[in-house]
């Protein structure tokens, strides 16, 4: 009989080839494509993110201005949902069917296991209600997210205010997931990093019906949210909202600063808005109402990026360039004589004696003086080779001392002013076609040059220093009130000598006493002021100060400036004068001169 | 007489104890939730059969070796007619009636069935009349396994009844015509392309073959025209009836696993959710494993059926590549020791024994361990010794002691002749 012995090699053969192959798999599997395991983490695991809180925002003194607050939203996990009573849902959360729909069918889209927002920031009333309810709608869950309290109407734009991220913060910055807050303006925007803390992370196991079944490897991998740190701004919340007193009725604004810190005590525009407006479930509604205000303009911040002629106030940076550049010294006299005559044409000035020294030309506010100076200057051919050389020099002057550009610190939105180079009146004028008269409105602060209140204020901190300036700031400290962190310690010298100063002082000091700025005086206090009529035709001229006291000892210096407020000495001197006195003696003795200021209010057409 | 020739194969035993410890301890990681042991649970009932396996064992083990040869004609008759009963009396499980329940027990006679039949196919072959090259004895041989096969298709159990079809190999070295393997792997092999392609492509491919055959054996003159004529037009038909068959007589749920393995449907989150799992659970095991007791996939529910049919995703996740080669080489060893016994016994019985439950053992494993990572279509049938599940357990150990008992023991009177 034929046996079959042979046979067994093939199916050793067989069952060989079948495990060869089995084992093949496996190490392609297993040791050869990774993406198993990253699925595998996606099933089974759910990182679910720590937010920290919010750091809270004090004024310099220590005075609390912002803080968190919880709201609650409700989430809504679709797979859970049980024999809903739509109708009562839609009654406390007052909306009707089909926008309860709308949302579920959005929910289900996004996931039906894992949660979602249903509705936003429930109001108190709602709130409460819903929660002795809550038991009845399963898949609904409520969520407590913390939003921003304002314990201050004042402040909106240095504050600034938190929202949603969108696409395009979290393009820039991958730590942002959707639902996350971020800073859009103000302190809120510049400090971000500071104020967000860092977002903690929880990992747990969750099963094939997304139900947590306990923590990844005991929490190895987790990691706890670091709150976000507290700052101390730079603003005194009792001058801000004095000075917001001040202003109400009036376009403008007050920016005032310490000039040994360059922080700003404070940063009034007008109008503005309370800051608490753009919070919680209101915040759209309120947001798009003001930035549909064109008449008032609220959101647009006039302290930083509204631009003036300086008017009269730029006769210091003459007065201290004409200095430190050798046109004059404290013994040059110019004349007078109602005004500076060139060519066919005349630059008006006002009554006062003639000739007069820096000092008097500061005090009386002399257009002739700065013109004749500018000419002096400009065309020097001692000095310089051509007016356009001289110009430049002039131009690097100001520029040093804050004009034309921005101060880069933590102003949330600012800009830079105009200071124009000479190749902007080489191209107006053609080269070498102009002359010191072409240009000589800028003798006075006129024609093309503009500054924000920012750097006047900044300028006035500069001649309080009597040569220096830090670049004005909106923070105090980091972390605690007394830490120096605010890393604006770096003082700038502006490359003007410290001997042309006092002619300077004197002359504003003597401005406050018996000169333009008398308005500006605080009684028992050595005020420096300097006051500027800005033409605006055709409209009615801007009013604008600035000035620092004590004279001796500067602890705040100050620019204001009021839209078609007429002269300097109208409005702005006054305003100058409560403020200085606010923040300086703690109280306002004058409260007639107060009430007058408040009430006062300009027709804008 | 029955005399002891040797001891029984202790290595046999050994693999034995050896798979179902790795079943137990793949159970226990799988369900344990680290909360107090309890018998009351898969784990606890799986210690239990597996305590069970013991006696069974030796009880199969002291029974005489000719019991099995004598009566194998009657323990296959005792489980076909409980394939019967089972239509009866029997427990609707996952849409298949399979299932005879004792209380909270219940066994599957399909299990069993397979245990009749190798015995029943194993007597008939290895009496001195039979001779498997000659058709009369494969039609009859054919018969013995087709009766349990039709009774658990019917049961509407199409996986129970597959592994059936493996008992070939066993026929095959028993001098079975290697045609029928050969025709077999065509069928399937053309049944493959039938899902790929369609029907008219592989209808004309057949015919310009068949047409390349006749003018080949016109060439040499010997001119075979009615047997190709046979062979082409079985072809034909065939490729018809297939066609039928899959898109007809199959379900649905059938026809998509089939979909399924060959990548004709992606639908990891419907009906290819089980093997996704699968394949995410097993794919994540790296080479080293995550650790007893750390597999994410297999304790959090994402794998289906984790503890029965998928046990091996278990192994694959926490024992990593590691754990897997060592599986897949106890079962070479297990089977590959088989075989080896089978060819050193001078017994036709235990021999042809011995292959038939090689060829179950390897049908099974095959099957299971292809299901999970996608190399076989979805077929709920249990991993040998490693599944949970006391019937398949005591189907598996009944077959493996016969063997060791016919294996050890020889028939003194056989030997005399």
């Amino acid at each position: 009989m034929k046996t079959y012995d042979k046979r067994k090699w093939w199916i050793w053969t067989v069952f060989g080839l079948v495990a060869l192959i089995y084992l093949v798999r496996l190490f392609s599997l297993q040791v050869l494509e990774p993406q198993w395991t990253d699925k595998a983490a996606a099933n089974a695991l759910r990182y679910i993110a720590e937010i920290p809180p919010r750091g809270l925002i004090f004024d310099r003194n220590g005075i609390k201005l912002v803080d968190n607050e919880i709201s609650y939203d409700l989430m809504v996990v679709p797979r859970n949902i049980r024999s809903l009573d739509t109708s009562e849902l839609c009654n406390i959360l007052g909306i009707d069917t089909a926008e309860f729909n709308n949302r579920l069918q959005k929910a289900k889209r996004y996931s039906t296991y894992a949660p979602s927002l249903f509705a936003k920031r429930l109001s108190p009333q709602t709130y409460s209600f819903l929660t002795e309810r809550l038991y009845r709608f399963s898949g609904f869950y409520i969520y407590p997210r913390t939003v921003r309290k304002y314990y201050t109407d004042a402040a909106a734009h240095s504050l600034g205010y938190i929202a949603e991220v969108n696409h395009t913060d979290m393009e820039k910055d991958d730590y942002y997931t959707a639902g996350d807050y971020t800073g859009r303006s103000g302190i809120e925007k510049s400090y971000e990093t500071v104020l967000r803390g860092e977002k903690g992370q929880r990992i747990i196991l969750v099963d094939n019906l997304g139900r947590e079944q306990g923590r990844y490897f005991d929490g190895l991998y987790d990691k706890s949210a670091v709150p976000g740190k507290n700052l101390w701004a730079s603003i005194d919340k009792n001058l801000q909202e004095y000075g917001e007193q001040l202003m109400q009725g009036k376009r403008g604004s007050i920016v005032a600063i310490e000039p040994a810190t360059g922080e700003i005590l404070c940063l009034v525009t007008s109008p503005s808005y309370a800051p608490s407006l753009l919070v919680g479930s209101e915040r759209s509604r309120n947001y798009m109402s003001l930035h549909h205000d064109s008449v008032n303009k609220p959101l647009l911040n006039r302290a930083l990026i509204a631009m003036y002629p300086p008017g009269s106030t730029f006769k210091l940076v003459n007065a201290l360039i004409f200095q430190q550049a050798g046109i004059v010294n404290e013994h040059t006299l110019y004349g007078c004589q109602m005004g500076f005559a060139y060519g066919n044409r005349k630059l008006g000035c006002h009554n006062h004696p003639s000739p007069l020294n820096v000092t008097a030309s500061v005090q009386h506010s002399c257009n002739a003086w700065y013109c004749r100076g500018l000419v002096a200057m400009l065309e020097n051919r001692k000095h310089y080779k051509s007016t356009r050389e001289a110009y430049a020099d002039w131009h690097k002057r100001v520029l040093k001392l804050g004009f034309g550009q921005k101060f880069n610190s933590d102003l949330p939105y600012e800009i830079a002013g105009i200071i124009p180079a000479a190749d902007y009146y080489d191209k107006a004028y053609g080269v070498n076609r102009w002359r010191a008269t072409s240009i000589i409105s800028i003798a006075i602060g006129q024609g093309e040059i503009c500054a924000t209140p920012v750097q006047l204020a900044n300028l006035a901190a500069i001649i309080a220093n009597r040569g220096y300036y830090y670049s004005p700031h909106l923070i105090h400290s980091i972390t605690h009130k007394d830490s120096l962190n605010n890393g604006f310690t770096l003082r700038k010298y502006v490359d003007i000598d410290e001997v042309y100063f006092p002619q300077v002082i004197e002359g504003m000091e003597r401005a406050v006493i018996a000169g333009t700025a008398r308005r500006a005086s605080v009684p028992g206090i050595r005020v420096a002021a300097k006051t500027g009529t800005a033409e605006n035709p055709p409209r009615k001229d801007h009013s604008l100060l600035v000035c620092f006291a004590p004279v001796d000892n500067p602890r705040i210096a100050i620019s204001i400036i009021v839209e078609n407020g007429g002269f300097g000495a109208t409005w702005a001197a006054p305003i100058a004068s409560l403020i200085m006195e606010r923040y300086l003696n703690d109280s306002v003795v004058r409260k007639d001169l107060e009430l007058q200021i408040m009430n006062g209010k300009i027709t804008y057409w | 007489m029955v005399v002891m020739k040797n001891k029984p194969s202790v290595t046999l035993i050994v693999l034995f104890m050896l798979l179902t410890a790795v079943g137990w301890i793949n159970i226990f990681s799988t369900v344990y939730q680290s909360k107090d042991f309890t018998m009351d649970s898969a784990y606890g009932m799986q210690l239990i059969w597996i305590a069970s396996l013991w006696l069974i064992a030796i009880f199969v083990f002291v029974i005489g070796k000719g019991f099995y040869y004598h009566f194998a004609a009657y323990i296959y008759l005792i489980f076909t007619v409980l394939l019967v009963v089972v239509f009866f009396i029997g427990v609707e499980h996952a849409g298949a009636k399979s299932w005879l329940g004792i209380g909270r027990f219940g066994i599957q006679p399909a299990e069993f069935a397979k245990y009749g039949t190798c015995l029943l196919v194993s007597r008939y072959i290895s009496s001195y009349y039979c001779d498997l090259s000659k058709w009369k004895h494969v039609w009859r041989v054919g018969i013995i396994i087709l009766i349990p096969v039709g009774f658990i298709l019917l049961q509407n159990d199409t996986g129970s009844a597959l592994p059936f079809f493996f008992l070939v190999f066993a026929l095959f070295r028993e001098g079975l015509t290697p045609w029928i393997l050969i025709f077999g792997f065509a069928l399937i092999f053309l049944f493959v392309l039938l899902i790929y392609f369609p029907q008219w492509i592989i209808i004309t491919a057949v015919t310009i073959l068949f047409i390349m055959i006749l003018i080949h054996w016109y060439r040499k003159k010997k001119p075979r025209i009615f047997r190709t004529w046979i062979v082409y037009i079985a072809a034909v038909i065939y490729i018809f009836s297939a066609d039928i068959v899959y898109h007809k007589v199959l379900q649905d749920y059938q026809r998509q696993r089939i979909d399924l393995l060959f990548g004709k449907i992606d639908d990891p989150r419907g009906i290819g959710y089980n093997v996704n799992q699968a394949k995410i659970a097993i794919g994540s095991g790296d080479i080293f494993g995550k650790g007893w007791g750390k597999g994410t996939q297999t304790k959090l529910n994402f794998v289906p059926e984790q503890s029965t049919d998928f046990i091996f995703c278990t192994i694959g996740e926490e024992y990593g590549f590691i754990g897997t080669t060592t599986v897949i080489l106890l079962y070479i060893l297990f089977i590959g020791m088989i075989i080896r016994l089978s060819e050193k016994s001078k017994d036709t019985f235990t021999r042809c024994y011995g292959y038939c439950i090689a060829s179950i053992f390897f049908a099974h494993t095959t099957i299971n361990i292809g299901m999970t990572i996608g190399l076989m279509p979805v077929i709920g049938i249990p991993l040998p010794f490693i599944s949970y599940g006391g019937s398949s357990l005591w189907a598996f150990t009944i077959m493996l002691f016969t063997f060791i008992n016919l294996e050890a023991k020889v028939n003194r009177r056989r030997t005399e002749n």
